[in-house]
């Protein structure tokens, strides 16, 4: 069980996780999502210890990191895959870890086998491709054969055989009765793996919830309707008693009614339709709606432009400051 | 945590990089091969020279003369064997591995300086005999009054300045900050403070210029230096206590 308690995370002036509260429980995969810059490592590195918070507490099991004896043995982390001294081979780099926590040596060929890096065991780091490196240390936070699991955007870089791979492992972990706590941006990784999700964007909370009931509150279904004659077709509608509301792009949308009716009822009035079409409004849009007020750097659309190119020398110097959102 | 568990896995990560055993050998072979040279140059020399300089003629320090360059070798060792941690990123594994950061800290300094010693008794003992041989009738006797406290100090000035060198990177954290700012204090700015006159009164406090006068038997020419050969070295020792200690207080506090 991992338990943030007003985390707070602050460098100088701009605030990289704020007042944090949520508990990760065990037996299930937690999904901890947010956009790029949302604080997602920084809250991991400090519930680490690795980093100091500025304010609030974080405890594994009831206590602080640094109390922990032999902390590997408690939780076992995957930070960055290059977080390892490439001219060290696989075995070593775990051995090194493993003497540092009194864990038998017997266990660095254990999670060498689980990871499949048996037969590179004695090859430097620096040789391995990225998936090999996330596998190695995915070995390391195996390593204490802990109780609780923290992987941060563990499916980066990896090919789709060792995402399959990942996402089984993290599974079968939770089956197992441990605590696994994984970061990702892309909400469709999770909506297949995580049981629970944690939202942040721009270090706050946004929701902590079950997986299941994220679907069901986010995914609405309704149906799209294009016309050449959009006002009769409200009003026929609106006698229907049913409500349309209209799309940024001049068609409507119509909830909790099926496209077979409203297509009948289009007909008996004998309405054209340029489009009649059921939508499902995915997680990945729904994620995207939670957490657009809180998206520290915004791709510039169309009605929010760059500044033009300065005139003059020296122009490039001054950048506009930019102000989070 | 038991501090056996992390002395046992810092011996295995300096023992499992190549950087360990180039820069200790280097050390080792620079400093004995450059002393050899130099002594057949002095034995050469030696008619030619004034009366004065005769009188001062140390065949000991001579001997010791390649630890000029042979300690920037050591002062690489120092410099990797800590940033290592850092330039790689190995640093987070490291401290959630072992979050007593003093723990970590002095445990990866003891196993390095540990191995500093030994090989810079071994690199001592070596220049000294091998360059006593090429001496001939000049050579000094290991039995001589001061020359064994010489030799045994040569082996403890290369440990000192790896270990000075370890603090100032556990400070700085970036292997070409610290190199850089080593690597010309020792090589160029101590060597000239210490020497001209004018800077000498300072100079002469600077650690390397205070720890190598364990290395002398013979006074030099002209030497007032306010120190003994352990005043000296016990100058240097607390430069390296400063460093070390500037290195455990900024690792203490600062986000890894």
């Amino acid at each position: 069980m991992i338990e943030l308690t007003g985390l707070t995370k602050r460098y100088g002036e701009k605030v990289a996780v704020d007042h944090l509260t949520f508990t990760v429980r065990p037996g299930i995969v937690t999904g901890f999502l947010g956009p790029n810059g949302a604080g997602k490592s920084t809250t991991m590195r400090m519930v680490l210890g690795l980093d100091n918070p500025t304010a609030g507490d974080v405890r594994i099991d009831g206590k602080h990191y640094a109390d922990l004896r032999d902390p590997l043995k408690y939780i076992g982390a995957l930070l960055d895959a290059k977080a390892m001294h490439g001219g060290r081979n696989a075995y070593n780099h775990l051995l090194c870890l493993a003497q540092s926590n009194g864990i038998p040596r017997s266990r660095v060929s254990e999670v060498l086998e689980t990871v499949g890096l048996t037969s590179v065991a004695k090859k430097r780091a620096k040789g391995f491709s990225m998936g090999m490196g996330q596998r190695l240390g995915i070995a390391g936070a195996l390593l204490g054969d802990p109780e609780i699991l923290m992987f941060d955007e563990p499916v980066n870089g990896l090919d789709p055989e060792g995402i399959h791979w990942i996402r089984n492992l993290m599974k079968a972990l939770a089956s197992q009765g441990r605590t696994v706590f994984v970061s990702s941006h892309l909400m469709s990784e999770m909506a297949l793996t995580a049981d629970h999700l944690v939202v942040i964007g721009q270090g706050r909370l946004l929701a902590d919830t079950s997986m299941a009931g994220f679907i069901r509150e986010n995914s609405r279904s309704y149906v799209r309707l294009r016309s050449p004659e959009q006002e009769r077709l409200r009003d026929v509608m609106h006698e229907a008693g049913i409500t349309a509301v209209s799309a940024a792009n001049g068609s409507l949308e119509v909830d909790g009614v099926t496209s077979e009716q409203l297509g009948e009822l289009a007909a008996r009035h004998q309405l054209v339709l340029h489009e009649l079409s059921p939508q499902q409004a995915s997680l990945e849009e729904a994620f995207m709606r939670l957490t657009a007020e809180s998206v520290e750097y915004h791709a510039h659309s169309d009605g929010d432009r760059p500044e033009p190119p300065g005139a003059g020398w020296g122009a490039g110097v001054q950048q506009p400051k930019r102000k989070g959102v | 945590m038991a501090a056996t568990q992390v002395l046992k896995s810092e011996w295995t990560k300096i023992k499992s990089v190549q950087s360990t055993i180039w820069t200790l050998s280097l050390a080792a072979i620079v400093t004995i091969g450059l002393g050899v040279l130099i002594s057949i140059l002095s034995k050469n020399e030696f008619q030619k020279m004034s009366a004065q300089d005769k009188l001062a003629f140390d065949p000991t320090f001579v001997s010791f003369a390649g630890m000029s360059l042979g300690q920037l070798a050591m002062i690489v060792f120092g410099v990797l064997v800590v940033s290592n941690e850092y330039s790689t990123g190995m640093i987070r594994m490291s401290l959630a591995a072992v979050p007593q950061r003093g723990t970590f800290l002095f445990s990866k300094i003891t196993i390095a300086s540990a191995l500093a010693l030994a090989v810079g008794m071994v690199t001592s003992f070596a220049s000294f005999f091998l360059g006593q041989a090429m001496l001939g009738d000049l050579r000094a006797d290991i039995g001589d009054p001061g020359v064994l406290r010489a030799v045994v100090g040569g082996g403890l000035y290369m440990t000192l300045i790896a270990l000075f060198s370890m603090g100032v990177a556990s400070m700085l954290r970036s292997q070409v900050l610290a190199l850089g700012v080593l690597m010309p204090f020792f090589f160029l700015l101590a060597p000239i403070l210490g020497n001209v006159s004018a800077t000498k009164k300072v100079g002469q406090y600077l650690p390397d210029q205070a720890g190598s006068k364990i290395m002398q038997v013979v006074a030099p020419a002209g030497d007032d230096a306010p120190y003994g050969p352990w005043g000296g070295l016990l100058i240097m020792a607390l430069w390296v206590a400063a460093a070390v200690a500037g290195g455990y207080v900024l690792l203490r506090k600062r986000d890894a």
